[in-house]
Order: structure tokens, then sequence, then C-alpha cells
């Protein structure tokens, strides 16, 4: 092969590198990095019950699917059902109270993901409904497991308290 | 012997394009078909909870069957050498491609998540026969495009045998993989029986060979090329080989099967009383895919006439289509057997015979699958050169060419 | 081999458990509870017994109670509705004897459909149960081929009423969960809560590993057997007067 002609692939293959990487660059500049707030159009939106949430909304704008991804493969393969990111649990505080869901035009998560046109694919499956979970499960319950009823009970109740959290806005 | 010349399609025809429009429209009826019964769910569909594989898998099935067996034509040239198979050779690694490409696409398209394809990619269950299948035929793909390319690029022609023999040991384990998705079922009754895999292989052998053998008279038709009856000859005798292999693979599956008593409920469904499936083993498998064509086929007279050796082939297919439709939607219509020596009922259809009507949108979805291998293939005749200027016999036996040699030296 | 915290813990607790000369009830208590963080370990195996002699013709109380339970819609065709148990009835043969049984997913030790899986998806979890994650199922309903005991049904179409507890969907494989969402709060299964209050009290529901559970007294003393005992399978589910 002459010269010139490696001297050619050389130059080729130094430019599309370069292009690449100014692309990816360019598109993390655009993106922003992990502090970047991300934007949102919660407005006439249902925020939720509580005045806390289960982490910083900063934080739960940008990781929570993070965090649903991670806490969906502990609860269906290992029966762990911590509330903090437990979908229904999510779907329990944010819905709203007049459409009784997180769908809708003004629906939590539907008005935000239309915003960012993100399809969720969640719902096919989940119920965007509040669950009605009342004092019925306790009383149904096998008498050799009331103490672990309890349990869950308590311990659900002092992780979200104990959870560092900051304001709804 | 003097080098084949390979020589691309003119495909500038008003003929070509309209053959390439129809498959394109069969094509495009067939995503549309994926996409409704995906947005509606299945119920659209002849499948449910008693057969949950219907026609689309027939499909599927027949044609990855099919594209593993087409690939023996190469494999006759390159790792047996038989020089005679050498000119089919890039058509039949073609067509391999192609087949496997359409069923694939078949196969996905009736997932309940086609969306979902790239978690079948990432996440394994390496127990699953199913999951090796991915890369059995994603691995078939990569090994036969290498196989093609030493074939078809002159510096690479000394690697051929090495890549035929890659490719070879390659198909016969995909067919194995699956023949195995049926065999490895050892709760039904149809398919508890590890005859399955060699007898997918057999099948492959016989259903590729009859598509290559109808692919290439179309082709050497359509474009006026010359091809010789030496080779027809050839190819026929193999097929008919092939399809008396298929029946004896069959005569012993049931046979088996009779001698156990436990699967006599079973058999006596399949060859006696199990009306549609029934009717499509003794008349579709056995009668119109085997016996006629064998009869064809070896016939003095008949075996001699082109019209009847395509016959013979389309015949085989259509037995091959039958086969493959009684072994799976056959196979599960028969009840599970829970308790034995007991009737069973209830309303999930226990002990009952299962109930499916093939729907018009799957027989879309696997038509346009098919269509979607044709069409490929088709458009590769034309761009690349796979297939040879000629096969008359002058061209292709080295023994006849000779003799004609010989004959115009004496004239 | 190393062992964290929690296996230290819930292992210390079954060992404690059994030296115990006379294990009191806390002791056994504190073997089975598990905290909602803690993962389920194959020192539990869910179980159930159904005593087919307490099930009587025309009673469909466990059906029901599913159904409701899981949010299975019944206003579709029956060759597609999901029956994730189901009531069979039996005749014999020669005798003409009749019964019915219930027949759900058996939760096998080995379960085929788990072993045909191509993604992992139809999974046992280490207390026994056999679950399918609707999040990599891609519905190829391998599974429904292979289950012995035609256990599984296929979400033919959209839905719309999921209930919170059951998430279903459209493309997915199914079967009986063994009500996991109660049992892992500690309650049992809807069928077997039904049968005890409205049909024959046939059902058995507890830890089979757990040798002053009543299951485990029961299949250690009573004669009980599997169904398709021929495949080996180990199933979770066990039936008594056949």
């Amino acid at each position: 092969m002459a010269m010139n002609q490696k001297k050619r692939i050389l130059g080729a293959w130094i430019t599309a590198i370069v292009a690449i990487a100014v692309c990816f660059g360019a598109a993390y500049a655009l993106s922003g990095g992990p502090d970047t707030p991300v934007p949102s159009p919660l407005t006439g939106v249902y925020l939720g019950k509580g005045k806390k949430c289960v982490a910083p909304v900063s934080v739960m704008r940008r990781y929570h699917m993070q965090f649903l991804l991670n806490q969906r493969t502990l609860t269906v393969h290992e029966g762990i059902r911590t509330k903090r990111f437990l979908l229904t649990n999510c779907v329990d505080c944010h819905a709203d109270p007049k459409t009784h869901s997180v769908l809708g035009k003004h629906g939590f998560c539907a008005s935000c993901h239309e915003y960012a046109a993100v399809q969720i694919d969640c719902f096919s499956c989940h119920s965007p409904h509040p669950q009605r979970l009342t004092a019925e499960s306790a009383i149904t319950l096998a008498p050799q497991h009331s103490r672990l009823a309890e349990m869950v009970k308590t311990t659900a109740i002092t992780q979200i308290q104990s959870d560092p959290v900051d304001g709804p806005q | 012997m003097k080098s084949i010349d390979f020589r691309e399609i003119e495909g500038r025809s008003l003929g070509y394009y309209a053959l390439l429009a129809f498959f394109g429209v069969l094509v495009l009826i067939g995503l549309g078909a994926a996409y409704y019964m995906e947005t509606n769910g299945h119920h659209v569909t002849g499948m449910n909870n008693q057969i949950v594989w219907g026609i689309p898998h027939v499909f599927a099935v027949f044609m990855i069957v099919s594209a593993s067996g087409v690939l023996n034509v190469a494999s006759i040239a390159s790792v047996f050498g038989r020089t005679m198979y050498k000119p089919l050779a890039r058509l039949s690694g073609l067509l391999a491609i192609t087949l496997l490409i359409g069923g694939l696409t078949v196969l996905v398209l009736d997932l309940g998540k086609p969306d979902r394809l790239i978690v079948a990619m990432t996440t394994y269950n390496f127990k699953s026969i199913f999951a090796w299948n991915i890369f059995l035929y994603t691995g078939f793909m990569v090994v036969v495009a290498v196989y093609l390319w030493m074939m078809m690029e002159r510096r690479m022609n000394v690697h051929t045998h090495t890549a035929g023999l890659a490719a070879f040991i390659w198909r016969l384990t995909l067919t194995t993989g699956t023949g195995s998705i049926f065999g490895f079922l050892i709760a039904r009754q149809a398919y508890d029986s590890a005859l399955l895999a060699p007898m997918f292989i057999i099948m492959s052998f016989s259903f590729g060979l009859a598509i290559f053998v109808l692919y290439t008279m179309a082709a050497y038709n359509l474009t006026g090329r010359p091809l010789g009856d030496a080779i027809l000859r050839r190819l026929k005798n193999l097929l008919g080989v092939f399809v008396a292999s298929v029946l004896y693979f069959v005569v012993v599956y049931h046979l088996t099967n009779l001698y156990m008593t436990a699967h006599h409920d079973f058999e006596r469904f399949i060859l006696l009383d199990g009306g549609v499936y029934t009717a499509l083993f003794w008349i579709g498998q056995i009668l119109i895919g085997s016996i006629v064509p064998l009869v064809i086929l070896f016939h003095p007279r008949l075996g001699g006439s082109r019209r009847m050796i395509a016959l013979a082939a389309a015949l085989v297919l259509v037995g091959a289509f039958c086969q493959i439709y009684v072994i799976i939607v056959g196979g599960q219509a028969f009840p599970l057997i829970l308790f034995p020596g007991k009737i069973v009922s209830s309303s999930f259809f226990d002990g009952a015979i299962g109930q499916y009507r093939p729907s018009l949108p799957e027989i879309a979805l696997g038509i346009g699958g098919v269509s979607l291998a044709l069409a490929m293939t088709t458009f590769a005749i034309k761009v690349l050169p796979f297939l040879p200027a000629s096969l008359a016999d002058s061209d292709v036996d080295p023994h006849q060419a000779a003799v004609k040699a010989t004959e115009t030296a004496h004239a | 081999m190393s062992i964290d915290r929690r296996q230290f813990l819930t292992v210390g607790g079954a060992v404690l458990a059994s030296v115990a000369l006379a294990p009191g009830m806390r002791l056994i208590e504190l073997a089975q509870a598990r905290s909602p963080d803690e993962a389920v370990t194959s020192l539990q195996r869910w179980g159930m017994l159904v005593d087919t002699t307490r099930c009587a013709e025309g009673c469909s109380a466990c059906v029901t109670a599913c159904n409701k339970e899981n949010g299975l819609q019944q206003n579709v065709r029956l060759d597609i509705r999901p029956q994730w148990i189901r009531t069979v009835t039996l005749r014999d043969e020669h005798t003409g004897y009749v019964q019915t049984l219930p027949m759900m997913c058996q939760h096998c030790e080995e379960p085929p459909c788990a072993d045909v899986c191509p993604t992992g998806a139809s999974f046992r979890r280490a207390d026994g149960i056999v679950l399918v994650d609707r999040h990599i199922c891609i519905g190829c309903r391998y599974c429904m081929m292979a289950c012995p005991y035609k256990a599984r049904s296929f979400v033919h179409e959209n839905l719309t009423d999921q209930r919170a507890n059951v998430p279903r969907g459209k493309g997915t494989v199914e079967a009986c969960t063994m009500c996991v969402h109660r049992v892992d709060e500690g309650r049992i299964p809807a069928c077997v809560e039904a049968c005890n209050s409205d049909g024959g009290k046939a059902l058995t529901f507890g830890d089979m590993k757990d040798p002053a559970s009543e299951i485990a007294k029961r299949l250690a003393t009573q004669q009980s057997e599997e169904i398709r005992p021929d495949l080996a399978l180990d199933t979770g589910v066990r039936y008594q007067g056949l």
C-alpha cells in the first residue's frame, strides 16, 4: 500500500474520531450533568399528599426511573417491599384526588412525560390508581404472622419519616 | 475445468419490478397485520390459552428449518467436493440467510411484546434452548455471510472449504436446536421424543432442497438463462432420497409412539380420529407431500419432465407445511394428561381437544415473512453475482463437457 | 463463602429454633418473620395442601376469591379467559367415581417453565413461589408449552382495571402467584382464606420447611401426593384423596 494512501486513511480515522467526540461532547453539554435541574412543566398539577417526597425533588426528577428499576427487581425476585420506592406507594401519594390517577392531562406522571416526550410503559400493567389498603388487611392476617404485619406497618412509616428529604417544590 | 461465470441478473424489466413490488406489498400487509395483532392483543388471532403457538410459528419453523437445509447444496460442493454443485453454492448460501431472516421476522413479530426484543438480546437464561437459538440463529447468519465472502472473493477462495465446513457444522447444530424446542417439552405427548432433533435435520434437507430447486428453476426461466438437464436430474434424485428419508423418520417416530402404551391415545388422535389433523397428516403430509412426489421424481418418464419436477418440489413444500402444522398445532391440540385413567373436564378445557382456527392477520404475517425472504433474494441476485450465467450441461458437468468436445472433434 | 448480617440472623434463628428441645411459638415466629427489607430465603418453602375429600362438587369459593383478589377479567371469551385457579372434575374411566379438585400453578421446585424461558422471566423465588417477571417477559409462550399442568395463561387483550398489588398486562404470560403480595405481608392466599370461610376447608397453606407449621405436620404424618409424580418436579402444591 502506498505511503500516501496510508496517511490518507489515518487522516480519515482521526477526523471520524474527532467528529464523534465532538458530537458526544455537545450532547453531554446540552443535556447537562447530573446536577443540572430537569425542567418541569408542573403547572396545575396535583403534586402529592405529604409535605415531602421520599428523596429531594431534584434527585427524584432525574433518577426516579433508576430507583423504580432497582426496586422492581428487588420486589419481584426477592420479595423486598420497602415502601420508599415502591411504585404503588408513589401512586398512592401522587394520584390526583379528583381523577384518582397519575395519568390524564394533569396527571402527575403523564403531564411531565408528555412534556418530555418519554413514553411510560409502567401503566400498561400497573394500576395508575391508588390502592385502598386499610385496616382490614390487619384483621385478615393469619395469627402467627401478625407480628410481621405489625413490622411491615411500623417499618414503612418510620422509614418514610426518617429519610432525608426536602420540600415538594 | 473452466471457471464458472457468475453474473448479476439484469433486473430492469417491467416483470422484475412488478415481482419486487408484489413481494413488497405482501411484506407491507404482513407488517400491518403484525401491528394490528400487537395493538389489539392476541385475541384478534385464532391463538388462545390452549393453542398458544399457531400459524405464525408454522411459517417461522418452516422457514428456519428450510434455511438450514437450503445450505446443503453449498455444503455438498465445498465440504464434500462435488464440483457439479459448485455453481449453485452462492445461491444456496444466499437463500439460507434470507429464509432465516424471513422466519425470524415472523417469530419476533408474533411475540406478545415485540418491542422488548432488546430484552431477549440482553437477558439470557442459558438453560433455555430458546436462548441458545438466539445465538445459533444470529451466528448462522454471520458464518454463512463469511462463507459467501470466501466463495465470492477470489483471493479468499482458498478458505472456502474451511468456511463451508464451519457453516455445515453450524447448520446441523442450528436444526438440532430448532428440533429441540419441541423435543425438550417433557410434558406433552407429541414432543417428548429425542427423535425430533434428527427428524428436523432430515426435514430441513428435504424442504430446503425443494425451495432451492423451485427458486433456481424460476430464476433461470424468468431471466432466460440456460439451465441444463444434468444438474436438474441430480437435484431431483437427491430430493427424492431426502423425501424418502423424511418418510422413514416419520414412520419410526410413530412406530416408537405406538409401542409405548402411554402414547396410544395421542397416536389414535393423529392417525385416526383427530379430524383436521388426521386429514392433514394422511392427505397433506403423507400422500401429497411424500408419496406423490416420490412417484414423480423416480418415475422414468415423469421424472424427466421439468414441469413435473417443479410440481414435485412444490408438493414437497405443501407436505412440509402440513407436517409442521401437525407437529406444532396438532401436538398442542391433544390435551395434556394430568390424571391417567380419569376423564377430566373443567372450564379451562382440561381433557378437551384444543380448538384453533387460523385468523387472517396471522396468515398475512406468515406470508409477509415468506415474501420478505423472496424479495431479499430477488434483490440480492441483481446487485451481486450469485447466479452463474449458464447452468447448461456443458458448462456445469466436466464429463458432459468432455463428451461434447469429443463429439465436435469427430464432426 | 461470605455470610452477611441478614443471613446470619436468619440462619441463627433457625438453628436456635431447632436446637431448643421444645421450641416455643415465639422462637418459631422469629425464624419465620421477615421484615420488608429482607430478601426471601430458601429457609422457607411456601406450599399448599389440598384435601380433595373436602372439596365439594359445585363449590367455587376459591375460584371466585382468586378472580376478585387478582382482578382477573371475566368478560372475555372462554378460551382466552385467565383462570389462575380452576376446579377440575375427574371421573374414573372404569369405576365412574367422580371427584373435584382445584388446579393451579403447582409451584415446582424444578419448574419446566423456568427452564425453557429464554429471558429468565419465569423463575422460582428462593421461598418456592414460581413467578413471571413481567418486566422481562417477551410473550413467547414457550413456558405455556412446557408447563405440564396447563397452569399458565396469556394476556390476550389490553387491560385497564388492574388491582394495585397485582400488575398484569397485555402480551405477557401469567399464572397463580400464590398471592405473593399477601404472603409477603404475612397473609395467606385469597383462595385458602375463602375456602376456610365459605368452602369446605380443603386448603392448607404454610411453610413446608417449618416443622411446627400445620402443613409440615400433616405432610409428615398423612399420605399426600403430587400430580404427575413421574416428572419428579417436587411440587409445592400437594393433594390428598386422589
